[in-house]
């Protein structure tokens, strides 16, 4: 037996066989026949194997995934039957005397070379469809295994380099049990997948695909960020006692699904969801979240080749708010821009995204992009609790300029007739200008919520992208622990709530700060709630103000851990 | 030869799931079918043929048949662009 390091990315252990999500090497030589039919009559069999494989394929997306999912493997399907694709390889193949795999690939590189020198997104989507189809001929042409993920049909965890979220789309999720990937960190994709679907990972083993085969038992350890290759029977038995500790654990905390969140000593805070799309839902309430405190609405417009339209956006908010019923939903108007790119907005490249134009700065710019969120949001707004706020506000004046914007589509709607409710107006606070000038704000603002992830990076003037620097994301340092209290005592000086909804906001060492510190609203990964629920149960807040207190005085991050660990593990 | 000229008004115009219902209902003619739009005429059983053309929404677009079946293919089309809320 082996076994890897990597980063715990979702928590929980997993015990199944290896399922390697890897590219088959379809390499091959070009070669001279000398019977063109028989050569077309291979190519016709590598077609219809092809063929009868999608068809499968579609027919079990269908039931597991749902009629949308599936509808890409019938578009699929239709590529092998085109005959503007088919026609010239056959043609190639009788008239040049060539391999079908030569013919194949030849033919099918020119569409892809087509669509992708469109200027569309979409259309350029489409060449990674060809890519697909052609793959899976080439493969039964040259005789090697293709991996079919959404065939799946027993328990495994899937070992790959990294997972895209066409991949993920693609799993079953009653079989698959986990993941390892060689790249990615806590944020990347397949580590926000395995949280939403409830299973473990570890991601960053540098080498699960090179030392895992398929088939060997593996153990993913998503607690401690470890990868047990064919362990002894021993390891296995400890693990399973381990998982079923872990198990029972979760029972535990599950009896608190329905509870509010209270202190020892009985101070009640709201704990919230960070959400992506109304998909994500269904694990807010399965873990008693009291809200959702974000709302990431950029999801909406990734992933096109066209901003959504007003109906659509619409329709995702009505469903998100309805399916909260009542319960608070705050909204943040779209983040994008820096390192999240929409490439139909043709923005361009920038030296510094992350200092950049995005969020607030690229709304009040693109403002008919702006206000048809707006639009959607305000229209939504009588199906539940909506409150919105806006991201990246660096100064008062932007504030101000957004919150016009939305009045004026507001006052628009209710003179076309439509009930537009009263709506809570706040803002994100990441930039240490707006944390430092926070009681100015208080003032005009109806909440805060305190977005750590960009607040420590601008604070500590270290990219979160840059690995070299990562020792540099300090969330208990005193220099942050000292602007989130500046946030939330402004907050409160006016009546006014303070939230956050970064990672901090979930993680366990820092939720007796935040707690003494007085912060109204935590909103993490759904997963995250109850255990935070359980931990703030048996903490007295008035510990924590004079805990907090001692943090804020001290001089490194060290010290506050320390400090922090020194109470809460007794 | 039948021929028939429509407006597209689905928001996404003939992308994806429109393509797709499209080719596989010329699919199942005999006749040889082409969708032109803005001067460019493409196989309508062919669907990177449709796809590459990007018809969008507000496009004219000419669908023409011609073979033993014609009219009953030009006629399914039509049907398959009305009942789906395609074009009109």
């Amino acid at each position: 037996m082996s076994f890897l390091h990597g980063i715990a990315a979702s928590s929980g252990i997993a015990i199944a066989k290896a399922y390697r999500l890897i590219e088959p090497n379809l390499a091959f030589e070009k070669r001279s026949i000398d019977d063109a039919s028989e050569e077309i009559a291979r190519f016709q069999t590598a077609l219809s194997k092809s063929k009868s494989e999608l068809e499968a394929i579609r027919d079990k997306a269908r039931v597991d995934l749902g009629e949308d999912k599936a509808a890409i493997f019938e578009a699929h399907l239709l590529v092998l039957s085109d005959p503007e694709l088919i026609t010239p390889i056959e043609d190639r193949i009788k008239t040049d005397k060539v391999n079908a795999e030569l013919a194949l690939k030849e033919t099918a590189d020119m569409f892809i070379s087509m669509f992708e020198s469109m200027d569309n997104e979409y259309m350029k989507e489409r060449a990674a469809d060809i890519r697909d189809v052609t793959k899976r001929v080439l493969s039964h042409l040259l005789g090697v295994h293709i991996v079919n993920p959404s065939m799946i049909s027993e328990e495994v965890i899937i070992v790959a380099e990294d997972l895209t979220p066409s991949d993920t789309a693609q799993l079953n999720r009653q079989f698959v049990k986990g993941f390892t990937t060689d790249i990615g960190g806590r944020t990347s994709h397949s580590a926000i997948m395995a949280r939403s679907m409830e299973i473990p990972a570890v991601v960053g083993t540098k080498t699960a695909t090179e030392d895992i085969n398929n088939g060997d038992l593996i153990i993913v350890d998503g607690l401690n960020g470890q990868v047990h290759i064919n362990p002894t029977p021993e390891v296995v038995e400890k693990y399973r006692a381990e998982n079923a500790a872990f198990e029972a654990q979760k029972a535990e905390w599950a009896k608190l699904v329905h509870e509010k969140t209270h202190s020892a000593d009985g101070h009640h805070v709201e704990l919230a969801a960070n959400i992506g799309t109304p998909k994500d839902l269904e694990g807010v309430i399965n873990n008693g979240g009291e809200g959702v405190g974000l709302y990431r609405t950029e999801f909406l417009y990734m992933g096109r080749d066209q901003l959504p339209t007003e109906e659509e956006q619409f329709e995702s908010y009505k469903a998100v708010l309805e399916g909260m019923n009542g319960k608070p939903v705050v909204v943040r108007t779209l983040d994008i821009g820096g390192d999240k790119e929409l490439p139909y907005l043709n923005l361009p490249k920038e030296m510094n995204p992350f200092l950049g134009f995005r969020a607030i700065r690229l709304c009040l710019e693109e403002q008919d992009m702006f206000r048809t969120q707006l639009r959607a949001l305000l229209r939504a707004s009588s199906y539940g609790n909506l409150k919105i706020m806006f991201p990246m506000i660096a100064t008062l004046d932007e504030f101000r300029q957004g919150k016009a914007i939305l009045e004026e589509e507001k006052q628009k709607l209710i003179s076309e007739g439509i009930t537009v409710t009263d709506i809570e107006i706040g803002i994100m606070v990441e930039i240490p200008s707006t944390a430092v000038l926070a009681d100015q704000f208080a003032k005009e603002v109806d909440f805060f919520s305190i977005g750590t992830n960009d607040l420590i990076q601008y604070t500590m003037a270290a990219d979160r992208m840059n690995e070299r620097v990562s020792y540099l994301y300090q969330p208990y340092n005193p220099a942050i622990l000292r602007l989130v209290k500046m946030v939330i005592d402004a907050a409160h000086k006016e009546g006014k709530w303070a939230g956050m909804c970064g990672e901090m906001a979930g993680d366990e060492l820092a939720i007796p700060l935040l707690l003494g510190l007085g912060l109204d609203e935590f909103s993490m990964s759904a997963t995250s709630i109850l255990k935070a629920r359980s931990l703030i149960r048996d903490l007295n807040k008035s510990d924590m103000e004079q805990l907090a207190n001692k943090a804020l005085q001290m001089s490194n991050m060290e010290e506050v851990v320390t400090l922090v660990k020194s109470v809460t593990t007794k | 030869m039948a021929e028939k000229q429509f407006k597209v008004i689905a928001e996404t115009g003939i992308h994806a799931r429109p393509a797709t219902l499209l080719v596989q209902a010329a699919s199942k003619f005999d006749a040889d079918i082409h969708l032109e739009h803005k001067g460019k005429r493409v196989n309508l059983k062919s669907i990177m043929g449709v796809m590459s053309l990007g018809v969008g929404q507000g496009a004219e677009i000419v669908i023409s048949a011609e073979g033993s079946d014609e009219a009953e293919a030009l006629a399914a089309l039509e049907d398959t662009l009305r009942k789906e809320g395609l074009a009109e």
